[in-house]
């Protein structure tokens, strides 16, 4: 399994993404500059964080118009995964390959810590290594992770189980403690809180490289025959 | 050429922290008669003489200069703007 690591200008996590899916989990990665014309050689697309434009405008919203994200929503449509984290989110967003926005955080301030988080959907390609209802930790390291979106919108969120992971203490004021969501079809997940920082003891913990492992888990089982 | 002058704010009923921290600095600052504060954006556009403004502008507002989930946006026009 191959993973694509974007790296738009100012992105600042996609070293720790590529060790994550390289040398944490051992498959294939390569990082892959924003400009570069096609995604068809990989199987997932990983969007890393980070300050893509200098947040110029609105966080991700730069980003969200270059061409690598018309080849990321063509890879999407074919059912494969791409996870967002972070400014990676944020880029999902804008693009409108999930639903809702990101706001400053209530406090104002940018917080970089762990925080505890409840997996609510644990029945996705990203989260099935998990338990439901499984307390994990990860870090989080943002300014602007004050998830919104309409009340008609959250409804639908809730209906489709599309709310993936919520914070046990909200620090950024989200709606509903949302800390990560996947689209309807549940192979784009967006999420806050870093799991590529969290996937080995010596980094704090390895609660992230679960998720990891998931997506290669469940591509296997779709793609690997006898797996 | 077309000078464009853009306003996007939050939607009512958003929450902004910013504004949030604007009131209660002017509040410490005596002005105590601020009862609430809304931070926005401004932008200015020069556009070619000859351009439908309003297509183009709604457009790129739609597309780009706001974000329609949590923004309003609305602007004003000016004709036969020298520089």
């Amino acid at each position: 399994m191959k993973f694509a690591v974007i790296v738009f200008p100012g992105s600042n996590c996609d070293r720790d993404m590529y060790f994550a899916a390289k040398d944490a989990l051992g498959a294939d990665a390569e990082l892959v500059w924003y400009q570069s014309a096609n995604l068809e050689n990989y199987d997932a697309v990983l969007l890393p964080g980070g300050f893509s434009y200098g947040d110029y405008l609105r966080t991700g919203a730069i980003a969200s118009t270059s061409h690598i994200v018309t080849e990321i929503k063509q890879h999407a449509a074919k059912g494969k995964p791409v996870l967002g984290v972070c400014n990676g989110f944020q880029i999902l967003l804008e693009s409108g390959l999930l639903p809702g926005a990101m706001l400053r955080n209530k406090n104002l301030k940018f917080m970089c810590h762990f925080e505890k988080l409840v997996v609510e959907n644990n029945q996705t390609m990203f989260t099935s290594d998990y338990r439901e209802k499984e307390v994990i930790s990860l870090p989080i390291a943002h300014g602007e992770g004050n998830y919104y979106c309409d009340e008609a919108t959250l409804l639908k969120l809730k209906e489709n189980n599309q709310i993936v992971f919520t914070y046990a203490n909200n620090p950024n004021g989200s709606v509903s403690d949302i800390a990560g969501i996947v689209n309807e079809e549940g192979n784009v997940l967006g999420m806050m809180p870093h799991p590529e920082r969290a996937v080995e003891a010596i980094l704090g913990g390895a609660d992230g490289l679960k998720l990891f492992k998931s997506v290669l888990t469940n591509w296997r089982e779709a793609y690997v025959a006898g797996a | 050429m077309i000078k464009v002058k853009i306003h996007i704010t939050l939607k009512p009923g958003v929450l902004d922290p910013q504004g949030k921290a604007v009131q209660e600095s002017l509040n410490t600052l005596g002005y105590e008669q601020v009862l609430n504060a809304r931070v926005g954006k401004y932008m200015e556009l020069t556009l070619e003489e000859g351009t439908d403004v309003d297509q183009q502008v709604e457009e790129m507002c739609a597309k780009l200069l706001a974000n329609p989930v949590i923004e309003d946006y609305e602007y004003t026009v000016e004709e036969g703007v020298t520089q």
